[in-house]
Parts: C-alpha cells; structure tokens; sequence
C-alpha cells in the first residue's frame, strides 16, 4: 500500500499533468527493442543513431537496433510484404527514416501508424502551422503520420586543387562539363540524390517551376521538362564514362572524388564535405556552394508502420529526436552537421546557448555560399522523372 | 534388424531433409508464382505481369547480359581451371594457392577486385604516373562496363579454383600418366592428350559442379552489384532492385522475372548438355578417323598464363582489402596509402564484433545441423548397402541448382504466414539449405571408401549399429568431417540472398555489411569487413587441417586418410 502511494507520488512529481496518455507509452515503451530501419550507408547517422539508443536505453529502459538499409525502400517492401501475408502485428519495423516518395507510397496504402505526432511532448518546440516545412513533406501534408528529425540542404562539393570556379547554375554547369568532359557525372537517377540533381536542374531550367508544387499532369511534366531534357542531352556525353553508366549513390560519388576520377560530389546535407575532410575520405581542398538561384532543401522525418511490434517505444525514440538537446547535438559539425527542424522561437534561453555554443568549422559552406532553399517538388515529379529518364536513357 | 533399423533412419533423414530443405525451396517457388501471376490478392496489379515486365526499360538487354556473362564465365573458368590442372599435371600441391580464393566469399573478392582494376585502382596507381603519365586516373570503364567483363572475370577468378580443386579430387582416381602416355604413344601431343583422353574420363565427375557454376553465374547478385554493369544491370541484379523499390507496382513483373531467370538457368543447363552431346559425339567420329592432334593450338600456350594471372589476380585482390582496412589516407597516385591507421580495428564499439560473433554462430549452427543431417543420411546408405538413387541425389542438390532468387522471395511470405519470426535462427535454417548439398557432396566419397572389414570386425566383437558409428566411422572420418565442415561455414558465410530475404534486414552478418559498405563511401570500412569475411572461412579451414594433426598425433593411419 506505501509502495503504492509513494509510486503515485513520484509519478505525480516526475511529470506534468499533460502527460497522462505519455507515461502510459513510456511504461508500455520501457524494455522494447525498437528496430530503427534507416539507411547505413553514412557512418555518421550510424553513430548517431548508436548515441540515441545509448541515451534511450539510460533514460527510458528502450533499446534501439538500427537495421542499416541500402535503401529505404527495402523497409517499405517489408511491410508491404508483411501486409501481404496479413500479419497486423508484431511487424519486423518499429520505425523508419523516411520521407518523399516512400513516405506517399506507404501512407496510401494505408502501411503507417498515426497520426502520432502530436501525442509526443517535444512536438511542442516545432512549427505545426499547416504549410509549415515541420508537417510538409515533398509538399503532402504529414497529418501527423510522420515526425521530423533532421534538416537537409542540397549543394555541390568539388575539389578546389582542380577547380578554379565552380558552375553556379544548370547552364554554367553544361559549360563546364562541355568544357572539361569525364570529369563531372551524378548518383544513378534511381537513387535518391541522382533524382534530387535533375530536380535541381528542373526548378531551374522549368518555364514556370509553380507547376511543379502540384501533381504532375501528362501535359504539365512535358511542358515543365522539355529545357531539362534539351540541357540532359547536351550535358550527358560530356559526363564520366560519356554517361553510360553512373555512380550507385553519392557515397560512391564522394569515393571517386577521393580517387580523383571526377572533380564533383553532391550532398544533401552542407557539412557532409567538412566532416567527410576530418575522417580522411576527401582532401581537405574540398569546398561545398549551392547554387546561385538557390537549391533544394526538406526535411527528413521518421515514421512509424501500422504493425510495427514496439509503437511505445518507436514514439519515445521520435520524441527524443525532437528534444532540444537531441538537435543541438545533431547540428554540431563533427556529430552530423545537419541544421534543426525546430522552431527557434519556441525554445528558452538555455535551450537555444546549446546551438549557439557549437565548434564552427572553416570547410563549412557560409550562408552566402549556399543561397536561398528551394522547397521540393510534389512527389510525383520525381517518380515521372526516374521513369521518363530510364526511358530515354537506358537501352 | 540391422536393415529394418536402417529402412526408419532413412525414412527419417529422409523426411528431415524433404520437410526441412525441399519443401520450403517449393513453397517459395510456388508463392513466388502467386505473386507473378497476380493471383495473390494483396500484391495484384492492373496489368498483366508479362506485359509489365516487358514495358520495363533495358530488359531486353538485362537477359542478354546475363546470359553473356554466366555463360562467359563458365566456360572460361572451365577452360583455366583445366589448362591450370594440366600445366601442374595434376598435383595437389597447387591447392594451396587456390585455397584463400576458394574459401572467400563472392563479395569479398568482388570488392577487392574492383579495386584493383578500376581506372584508379592498384595496378593504376602502382603504374602511375611513371609509366602511364597519369596523374589523374583516366576516364575508362575497366569495373561496370557495359560488356560485363569486369563481371566476367571477377566470377572467373571465384569459380576458376572450385573447379580446379573438383578436377584434381577426380583427378586422383584416374590413371593420368598412363592416359597421357598412351595418347602419346598413338601420336598425339601432351595437351592433346589430356584433351582428347583425359577430359571425356574427367568430364563426368564434373558435370553436376559445372550445371552449379552456371547456375550460379546466371543469377549472381552481389558479385554483378559491385562488378557488373549498372544500367541495365543483369536480370538478377534488376529484379532484386524492382523487389526493393519503393513503387509497388514492380512486385509482379518482379516475381515474374523470377520465374523467367529460373527457365532461364534450366534452358541454359538443358543446353549445356546438348552442348556436351555434341561435342562428344563429333570429338569420337573425329578419333575414329584416325585423326591426330599433334601440335597445340598457339593460343592454348598462353593459356596457363592467363589462369596463373587471374589466381594472382584474386590474391592481390584479397590483399588490398587488408591494406585498405589498415589504411587512413590513400589517394591516387600512391602505390601503398599515405597514411596508416589501426583506428578501424580497435574500435570494437562500431559493431564488427558482433556482426562477427553473429555470422560465427549462424555459420556453425547451419554446419552443426547440415553434419548431423549428412551422417545421418550416410548411415542410412549404409546400413541400407545400397548405392544412392539418381532421385536422391537430385533432392539433395536441388537448392544448388536452383536460382535463390526464384524462390527466397516467396518464401519470405510464406515464413510471415506461418507466423515465423525473423530472427537468426531463420536465417541458420535458411543457410542449412544451401550448405547441406555441400557438406554431403564433400563427405559422401570419403565415407563410403572406409574400409569395410573395419566393421565387420567391431561387429564381430559385439558391437552394435550406433557403437560402431559413434566410436569407429565418426573417429576415423574426423578428418573429412572437419573440411566438409569447413566449407559448409566458408558456404554460411557466403550467403547473400537467404540473409537479406529471410533475415528482413535484421539480421546482419559479415556478408550483407559488406555488400551494403561496398556501395557506400568509404572502401576503409569496405575492406575491413570484407577482409573478415575472407579471412573467417579461411580460418576454418585452417583449423580443419590443424585439428586432426593434433588429435591424432599418435595415430599415423587415421592422418593418412584425412
């Protein structure tokens, strides 16, 4: 009876009144193993996901396994799968990094949980105005079925011992590649960052790049991708291997710049070069811009599958994410050097000193270098634009 | 008593190995032509698959690549394994250059060997820029070129040593010298003599090892990943990517393209021994004639080079994936990196100690279960005194024949069905499969070759069916047991597919790492897992041939044997 009154008590002192439905999920949470599916191929994500199940296993009693994807798609046809062979519980994925096409793939077909956002407690420090980029991905409203953790910019990285002036621009950059041909390609267009690149390209070179926050029509892509196909044919037989084969991804990518065999890498994410110099895996006369018009940036979330067996713990692993001190660490150079999806304005004093306080870097891009954030096209562009290219492209 | 007792162990063994092993492989496939033909209601699409698959960018191209190089490489390998055997004369010796290639894994050697031919690999950068002038790497498609030669020759220096050491195994049982002598005596030259005399005595043996090579080589994924040509890619390498794409509709004409590299691989065999007929047929109206092969072909002389190189080849490959991993900075041009570093291998928090521990326990519990299963098997034979029926021996060695991919996707569902959880044990079961053919292709000769009278004798002496296994077969065959065991964990740890699909991902081993780091950037890393994963098999063998040296320290006979 004193046990129970003292457990009580405690409870009542240890958290707000809110929280009433949250210390139910952190009860069920407390001992689950929650499979984080995401993909392995950055050794600081990976890192970084280590250092979250360390803190989750101290805090909450919940054990994080990543289950390193090559792709993430492979998760979504996990679950599908499981679908499939009706099994409604006790799935194999707890919760997946996600977002664009997969996260539509996934939510229309009715494979995700939700909507949990707004039950997590440090949802609280996010923009959750509609429109906002917190609940926006690839332009489809999230409906709280996914929650953001990290911030994601696109940019080039080249080599400045080979590279006097980077191309700034779609056109400068066909100039260049004209100029010094076999010495520039991107990630195969399946691949997430070789699609990203022709997008980029595609919001630049688009008569009209409005069209493209609505769902691609027949007429609509045709007119919106003509310029991008015209410069694609112009750019390709001056790419690595006259563009008949390309780079996996943009790992692959950032090796052979290492290996000299191309002068470019391409990254979502302005501190990958910096971080990458401090690990050996480029020179450290890499430098990272964006380009001049500006360049895509989203917003990477983490989402939970209807079946997922760990759902307790799977939220009490998106809202650590969320967590101030979670961000601040996240934006620190040499942890991940991706900037925060919180809205600085909802976060006291002590909470912002943390990101005020982190180490700078000279290989880092500066706000100038980068230019302004290109919001990312309806997910339909990009499946057109994988399809079309494997079309016109592959023999 | 004996024969009844032998008729339950058979039936038994027998139903083990149909349950556990062939039935799932059928289960797999037939779920797998659910989904191909859309008749399953939860992955049905629209359109028919055929058409699908057909609609789908370059895969007119994929089938033709894929029988290019599976075929390519088969007979290349064929051709340098037997121009090797030859130029040694059939001495055993040269197994231990083959051994480290013969017990690392596909993707291993794969990622080493991409290394060392790439534009600005180690041969570019030992020649540069003193010889070539290079000082950066040029812009030529040495790995994933649209030929698959990189895949060619990457799959060539894999098998080349397996059917190495199969023909120096049959070798042994025929009368080389005395083929040779007579042919040469009839007035044919040496090579031509091992050609026109040997080969048809040797082919047999061959055979089912052959139909294995091919195919495997028709629908490699890990090796065609990291050498192959990426756009199209080979068929199998083009339907792993469509059963893992985030667009569901590829699921069918996924499955569908399962099936159709199934029929692919059965033709391809169906052909081969048409091939065989053929050649045979012409090679006996030739001899009949009277007709003499007296001076070699002039490109067969080079022949041996080319197996020789293609062995240094695959040794230097496995060696830069050491030096990578003790490599921090090492750019092109250095012949050797800038900077070393241990920093990889201390750093046991990273996880390569349990991704080791973990393929370590997978490996030998699959081996632990496939030895019993085997022994079990040959007993039976045995105890039976009956020769094993053709029927049989297709059963056992189904799963090497067939194409994993055809049926390790549906059996993925089948096991969510059946409500197994994915979990390791999955996986060991799902390795046990394919290490079983080869544990029971390893152990059978030996076993049967061991002296009767030894048997007899025991029972003489009163012992029974079990005591006679336990304390004289067993002991006597440690030496056997422990290679055949040796190559079903080096066939454990090997295992791409049946991880990937039936481990869901969450079961990782040295394998599936390294296949997923040799796509990402850092060859570092790469390397040091695939040096694991190279080095773990080889540690097995070793201990293979170390263990019976020590046991029997006092008991030359049984050494003998081993």
């Amino acid at each position: 009876m004193r046990l129970t009154l003292t457990a009580t008590l405690l409870a009542l002192i240890g958290a707000p009144l809110w929280a009433d439905s949250w210390d139910e999920t952190l009860a069920a949470a407390k001992g689950q193993t929650v499979y984080w599916n995401a993909w392995g191929g950055d050794s600081r994500t990976n890192d970084f996901i280590a250092w979250v199940d360390g803190q989750v296993s101290a805090k909450y009693g919940v054990h994080v396994e990543q289950v390193k994807l090559s792709d993430t798609a492979e998760a979504v046809t996990r679950v599908l799968a499981e679908k499939s062979a009706g099994q409604t519980e006790g799935g194999s994925v707890d919760l997946i990094w996600i977002n664009g096409a997969n996260f539509l793939s996934m939510k229309e077909q009715g494979l995700l949980h939700g909507p949990f956002l707004e039950n997590l407690p440090n949802a609280a420090f996010l923009d959750l105005t509609p429109g906002s980029a917190a609940v926006t991905d690839f332009t489809i409203p999230t409906e709280g079925y996914e929650s953001p953790w990290r911030l994601a910019k696109f940019v080039y990285t080249y080599d400045s011992a080979r590279v006097a002036e980077p191309p700034r621009s779609a056109a400068a950059l066909l100039d260049w590649a004209s100029a010094n041909p076999g010495r520039f390609t991107h990630p195969a267009v399946q691949n997430f960052m070789g699609a990203t690149f022709l997008k980029q390209a595609l919001i630049e070179l688009a008569p009209d790049a409005s069209v493209l926050q609505a769902e691609a029509t027949e007429d609509s892509f045709a007119a919106a991708t003509a310029p991008l196909w015209a410069w694609y044919d112009a750019l390709r037989p001056n790419l690595w291997r006259a563009g008949e084969t390309f780079p996996e991804n943009e790992s692959v990518l950032n090796q052979m710049l290492n290996d000299g065999e191309v002068d470019f890498t391409m990254a979502f994410d302005p501190a990958a070069a910096a971080a990458a110099v401090e690990k050996g895996l480029l020179p450290d006369t890499v430098r990272t811009y964006g380009p001049e018009a500006g360049s895509i940036g989203n917003i990477s979330f983490v989402a939970i599958p209807f079946n997922a067996a760990h759902r307790e713990g799977a939220e009490v692993v998106a809202n650590f994410l969320l967590d101030p001190a979670t961000q601040a660490r996240a934006q620190d150079i040499g942890i991940l050097g991706s900037y925060t999806v919180l809205d600085m304005t909802k976060l006291d004093e002590t909470q912002r000193a943390a990101f005020a306080d982190l180490p700078a870097s000279a290989a880092l891009p500066t706000e100038a270098d980068l230019g302004p954030t290109l919001v990312e096209p309806h997910p339909s562009w990009m499946v057109r634009i994988a399809e079309e290219w494997a079309k016109r492209y592959t023999k | 008593m004996t024969g009844h007792e032998g008729w339950w162990l058979r039936l038994s063994v027998l139903a083990a190995v149909t349950l556990g092993f062939v039935a799932p492989i059928l289960a797999g496939l037939a779920q797998t032509a659910r989904v191909a033909f859309g008749l399953d209601a939860g992955l049905s699409s629209d359109v028919a698959p055929l058409a699908a698959l057909a609609a789908l960018p370059g895969v007119g191209t994929s089938i033709a690549l894929t029988l290019w190089t599976g075929l390519a490489s088969t007979v290349l390998s064929f051709f340098l394994a037997f121009e090797l055997v030859m130029w040694t004369g059939g001495a055993r010796r040269a197994t231990s250059w083959l051994a480290p290639l013969l017990a690392a894994p596909h993707a291993a050697l794969a990622i080493g060997f991409a290394f060392l031919i790439a534009p600005s690999g180690w041969i570019a950068r030992a020649l540069s820029p003193w010889a070539t002038g290079w000082s950066l790497p040029p812009d030529i498609a040495t790995v994933h070129d649209a030929w698959g030669i990189a895949l060619i020759l990457g799959l060539t220096v894999k098998e080349l040593p397996f059917l190495a050491l199969v023909m120096l195994a049959s070798l042994g049982q025929l009368p080389v010298a005395r083929l040779v002598a007579t042919g040469r005596a009839l007035g044919h030259g040496r090579r031509a003599s091992w050609y026109w005399l040997v080969l048809p005595a040797l082919y047999p043996a061959l055979r089912l090892p052959l139909y294995a090579v091919l195919s495997f080589s028709l629908s490699v994924v890990d090796m065609a990943i990291i050498l192959g040509p990426s756009n199209p890619p080979t068929l199998a390498v083009a339907m792993t990517r469509w059963f893992q794409s985030a667009d569901l509709g590829l699921f069918a004409p996924a499955a569908f393209a399962a099936l159709l590299l199934g029929l692919l691989v059965a033709l391809t065999i169906f052909g081969w021994h048409l091939g065989e007929r053929l050649v045979a047929a012409h090679a006996r109206r030739r001899l009949a004639r009277g007709w003499r092969a007296l001076r070699a072909p002039r490109l067969g002389a080079a022949m041996p080079g080319v197996a020789g190189g293609l062995v240094a080849a695959g040794l230097l490959a496995l060696l830069s994936l050491i030096v990578w991993s003790l490599a921090w900075r090492w750019s092109f041009p250095h012949a050797v990196p800038e900077r070393w570093s241990l920093a990889l291998w201390r750093d046991t928090g990273s996880g390569w100690v349990h991704v080791l521990a973990e393929t370590a326990q997978i490996g030998a519990g699959a081996t632990l279960l496939s030895l019993v299963l085997a022994a079990l098997w040959l007993e039976g034979e045995t105890r039976g005194r009956f020769r094993r029926a053709r029927w049989a021996t297709a059963l056992i060695y189904l799963p090497l024949l067939m194409p994993q991919l055809a049926f390790l996707f549906g059996l993925n569902v089948v096991f969510l069905k059946a409500g197994l959880g994915v979990d390791w044990t999955a996986v060991l079961w799902a390795h046990a499969i394919f290490v079983f053919p080869y544990v029971m292709l390893t152990l059978t000769e030996a076993w049967h070759a061991l002296d009767p009278r030894l048997f007899q004798t025991a029972a003489s002496l009163g012992a029974g069916p079990w005591r006679r296994l336990l304390t004289i077969r067993l002991p006597c065959l440690l030496g056997p047991i422990l290679t055949a065991a040796a190559i079903g964990f080096a066939v454990s740890v090997a295992q791409y597919l049946p991880t990937l699909f039936i481990g869901g991902g969450r079961v990782t081993t040295l394998t599936t790492e390294a296949v997923t780091l040799s796509s990402g950037g850092d060859r570092r890393v790469a390397g040091m897992y695939a040096s694991l994963q190279a080095l773990m098999p080889l540690a097995a063998y070793g201990l293979a041939l170390a263990l019976p040296v020590l046991l029997w320290k006092n008991r030359k006979g049984l050494l003998g044997q081993g």
